[in-house]
């Protein structure tokens, strides 16, 4: 239960082409997530599947049935949304009841459903609040306990951590991955955040203004993107594009190399800059160092403390097994 | 308004404001209540002394007084409940995405922007005008007798002129809670499996609680006062006569001004019952 397969799948907004046609395959009990920057289609992308947008050509189906024109709740799909949507005027209990009560489930199999979501979410102490008197994360797990009930065969999650303060984001991600362990369902994640994609997904879908750029697993992207766009976006901080005479010599048009990929010394090396920026997380140091045929300053990670001042005169070396080769297209060469 | 210094000048501030209400509403009242306990009759002898709770007693034992109080709850209530409800059902289709919006939302309001005066006079001559009335050859066209609003239904008249008046105010506000409504609220509900009416009833209907019991309050305020439509149309007659209308007969057609204003003290405190069973029923949606 839980593969889903987009044939051709186009949407348009009025003369507005949003999506172009897209082919996509979801395995059952993937977890896959959808990364782009700000409006490249992904939350519409998850909202076609959800059923919320009509579909303006093409095809879905789910588990091998055409559900193209099935209405959203016939799917059989939860969706969790980025302002939670829980009910303001209903209980917790009641949040979590109401697709089990909609759906006329009966009242002794709705309470055993409720105290078991209750239960793997830690909110069973919460069931008689208000959403009003939860915390974020609380009402996060509300939602995602709205979710759970129905037993669905896939879980939609719209951007759900993006309006979490950065330390609970951590702990719902590890949330999420160990739901997804646990439930071994298939999830399909929107986020315009890398690092979420990276540490939750099994498979990557990287969107760029409706297309997608390329699909693999985490460590796919980060070894081998297919092209620049792929290459800048997975992998923080971003991956440093040097042009001109520098990517000639190694025969490319623009070469990628990322910021934990370059040797710096004092002494000796491939390129030549002065020390600019250095931001100091302890574990390591990122430095940015202005060098010629850079497309940006450059950033270099070093491990720990090198005493590096700024305005000091540096060389940097890639390691050249680590180096990402484009042609003028922004293609990977290899 | 935190340091000592700025709470000083906000009283200052506040101060003529404040005195102008009190003034405002102090003055009446009290003048109210001290006619209340005097005879005064202008026409027939002016100032005649004071008469204790005479007043009181003979405003509540007249035969109107009850049917008084009557009128005025049913034109209340009836004209709360029509405009509670179609209100709610005009701000549901307002909402919806359609072509020449800000056009029909202007002419739905419109009805707010005529004087009462005016608009019951409209409805008296041109609509319900038993001979020369648009529903009295409506009538004629189907062959039926025309009805004499007025008089034959003239309460249900009255409601529906004021129900009239007032459904703009209803709708514009109901429109506008609807619009605060989180869409993904009932997106969520419409995966959730909630068919379109069960949205309405479990989200949208809960969403607006707060903006109806608003919508009841203040309509109930300005309700218990309708005078204009009942003046121009019956003239108190067949059955319209409300609390207001009868303390305006006393104090002028029968020019006893004590009379009046002992029937005004039971207007008043007529207002605070009603408010206080609204307040009891659907008060507490007023709270976050």
């Amino acid at each position: 239960m839980g593969h889903i397969s987009l044939n051709q799948v186009t949407k348009s907004f009025g003369d507005v082409n949003v999506i172009p046609p897209l082919d996509l395959e979801i395995n059952d009990g993937e977890f896959v997530v959808f990364v782009g920057p700000s409006g490249c289609g992904k939350s519409t992308l998850l909202r076609l599947i959800a059923g919320l947008e009509d579909v303006t050509s093409g095809h879905i189906e789910i588990d091998g049935k055409d559900a193209t024109e099935v209405p959203p709740a016939k799917r059989g799909l939860a969706m969790v949304f980025q302002s939670y949507a829980l009910y303001p005027h209903m209980s917790v209990r009641k949040n979590i009841a109401f697709p089990l009560r909609m759906a006329k489930v009966d009242q002794a199999e709705q309470d055993r459903k409720i105290e078991a979501a209750a239960k793997a979410l830690n909110l069973t102490d919460y069931l008689d609040r208000r959403p009003g008197q939860l915390s974020g994360g609380q009402r996060q797990r509300v939602a995602i306990g709205r979710a759970i009930v129905r037993e669905p065969a896939a879980f939609l999650f719209d951007e759900p951590l993006s309006n979490l303060d950065a330390a609970l984001r951590v702990n719902m991600r590890l949330e999420i991955s160990e739901l997804h362990q646990t439930l071994d369902t298939t999830m399909i994640y929107v986020t315009h955040d890398q690092v979420e994609a990276m540490t939750m997904a099994d498979k990557i879908v990287v969107l760029r203004a409706g297309n997608i750029e390329q699909v693999g697993s985490p460590l796919e992207l980060y070894r081998a993107p297919r092209n620049k766009f792929v290459a800048g976006f997975i992998g923080s901080p971003k991956m440093n594009f040097l042009t001109g005479a520098t990517a000639a010599a190694h025969g490319a048009h623009t070469i990628g190399i990322r910021p934990e990929h370059i040797e710096i010394s004092r002494e000796a090396g491939a390129w030549k800059g002065k020390v600019g920026v250095s931001e100091h997380l302890g574990s390591d140091t990122f430095f940015h160092i202005p060098v010629a045929d850079a497309e940006d300053t450059l950033t270099v990670r070093a491990s720990g403390e090198l005493g590096l001042e700024r305005g000091e005169e540096v060389f940097l070396s890639p390691i050249m097994e680590h180096l990402h080769m484009f042609d003028a297209q922004g293609l990977a060469v290899r | 308004m935190a340091t000592q210094h700025s709470r000083a000048a906000a009283r200052i501030m506040m101060a003529p404001a404040v005195f102008l209400l009190l003034v405002w509403m102090l003055v009446p009242l009290t003048m109210t209540l001290y006619f209340s306990f005097k005879k005064y009759l202008p026409l027939r002898g002016g100032d005649l002394g004071w008469t204790g709770f005479d007043n009181y007693v003979r405003f509540v034992t007249s035969s109107s007084f009850w049917p008084s109080v009557q009128t005025t709850l049913v034109i209340v209530g009836g004209v709360l409940f029509i405009t509670v409800i179609l209100g709610i059902m005009l701000a549901v289709l307002l909402n919806q995405p359609m072509w020449g919006q800000g056009i029909v939302r202007i002419l739905v309001i419109a009805p707010f922007f005529v004087m009462p005066t005016v608009s019951a006079l409209v409805w008296k001559n041109m609509f319900m005008d038993p001979v020369n009335g648009l529903f009295a050859h409506l009538w004629k066209f189907f062959g039926a007798e025309p009805v004499q609003w007025l008089s034959q239904a003239s309460l249900q008249s009255i409601v529906m002129i004021v129900s009239w008046q007032w459904l703009p105010f209803a709708t514009l506000i109901l429109l506008t809670a609807i619009q605060s409504l989180d869409r993904e609220q009932l997106e969520a509900a419409e995966m959730d499996g909630a068919q379109p009416v069960q949205r309405f009833a479990f989200i949208t209907l809960p969403h607006l609680g707060r903006a109806i019991t608003i919508v009841i309050l203040i309509q109930t305020i300005f309700l218990l006062a309708i005078f204009a439509e009942i003046f121009v149309t019956t003239g108190g007659a067949f059955g319209t006569r409300t609390l207001t209308y009868l303390i305006f007969q006393r104090v002028l057609e029968s020019q006893n001004v004590g009379l009046g204003s002992a029937g005004g003290v039971y207007a008043i405190i007529l207002a605070n019952i009603v408010a206080i069973f609204l307040m009891r029923i659907v008060g507490k949606n007023l709270d976050a």
